[in-house]
């Protein structure tokens, strides 16, 4: 009796722990193999035969398509420079300089990677289409009220995350500091 | 009391078992993957421009909505694959996805160096078949070789402003996916 109480009492903690386990890890990504930058963190092998398991499956579950190697590279947000949370209620500034890249975009979606509903339809910028300062440098205006200059609206979503895909880059695998990508800036400017 | 601690101990090593299986399992079951996603939409060995992603529908979760993207859901059981994409006039990059939605090549249109992207696609027993003087003949013709049967072929073309999306949409419509034979 004891043995088959003892049995079930292990077979259930058993499923419970690596069911339990496998749910968390493809929900809240895992550390393998990526490259983070600031706010950014990429995975550069889920674009090559190189890719891991766990990215394997994820994006088996998700349903996304990643970004070949040989094409570009993206790297997400979830928070801004210093750990805030993007809420789309709230202003963020994305300020940086072009990075070594021949195209850039940058992409706000929701945390399942729909796009966020807007009344300008903008969901993104690319490289070509924004407003620069002379020295270069750029200011991406995040927020859910209109801004002058490069105006990303979030819509006033609860939580969003900024995508920022580089094409055609020499970042990527190999890339391990911030000196090679000077990646943008994320700062709150209030709620 | 020991002998709870061995049964938390099995248990903890079953979970590991379980947790790792499921991993490794999850891209075969997966119902909503990529492939299942395009395979109502996409016919076979056709080239298939998508939809662009907006805020209400998307044909899958994090599409660059900066591009016009065509698929070909691709079979290699009745021949090899030639694959022509004109390349746009921002960027244009060619994607190639095994069934179970790993890269594993990918090139831009600067890698291809011409006015178009042209290649062909097998499988490495399609490729061992390849008579050999014609190897030699073609050798610019860009060939690779697919890991598995089925799988994705994806262009994509970068509108570097929203107006200009129709374009690159356009660039994409000229593209071509189609089956040659195999010779006997």
């Amino acid at each position: 009796m004891r043995l088959f109480f003892g049995s079930c009492f292990t077979l259930l903690l058993a499923a419970g722990i690596g069911l339990g386990a496998t749910w968390f890890t493809l929900t809240r990504g895992v550390a393998f193999g990526s490259l983070t930058i600031g706010a950014w963190t990429a995975w550069p092998k889920s674009g090559s035969v190189d890719i891991d398991p766990y990215s394997r499956a994820s994006i088996a579950r998700t349903g996304e398509l990643p970004i070949g190697t040989g094409d570009g590279v993206a790297f997400y947000a979830h928070t801004d420079d210093t750990g805030n949370e993007l809420d789309g209620r709230c202003m963020f500034s994305v300020t940086g300089m072009t990075p070594a890249a021949r195209y850039w975009t940058l992409t706000l979606n929701d945390p399942q990677g729909r796009l966020v509903a807007n009344v300008i339809r903008r969901h993104g910028f690319t490289s070509a289409e924004i407003l620069r300062e002379q020295s270069g440098r750029f200011v991406i205006n995040v927020g859910p009220r209109a801004r002058p200059g490069n105006w990303l609206p979030s819509g006033g979503v609860e939580q969003f995350i900024l995508v920022w895909r580089l094409y055609d880059t020499p970042i990527g695998v190999a890339s391990r500091t911030t000196k090679e990508g000077p990646m943008p800036a994320i700062e709150r400017k209030g709620c | 009391m020991v002998r709870l601690a061995l049964w938390i101990f099995g248990a903890l090593l079953l979970g590991g078992i379980v947790h790792l299986s499921t991993v490794l399992a999850m891209p075969r079951t997966a119902k909503q993957d990529a492939y299942s996603r395009l395979a109502p939409l996409a016919p076979v060995n056709v080239l298939t421009p998508l939809a662009a992603p907006t805020a209400a529908d998307a044909v899958m979760p994090f599409m660059d909505p900066a591009f016009a993207v065509a698929v070909c859901r691709y079979d290699l059981t009745a021949g090899t694959l030639k694959l022509i994409a004109p390349v746009s006039q921002a960027y244009t990059s060619v994607t190639f996805y095994t069934r179970n939605s790993m890269a594993y090549y990918a090139i831009n249109d600067r890698a291809a160096g011409r006015r178009a992207i042209e290649l062909d696609l097998m499988t490495s027993q399609q490729h061992a078949q390849l008579p050999e003087e014609e190897g030699v003949t073609a050798a610019d013709r860009l060939i690779i070789d697919s890991p598995t049967a089925t799988g994705l072929i994806v262009l994509r073309a970068l509108a570097p402003e929203t107006g200009m999306l129709p374009t690159a949409q356009a660039t994409l419509g000229q593209a071509q996916c189609r089956v040659v034979p195999m010779p006997q």
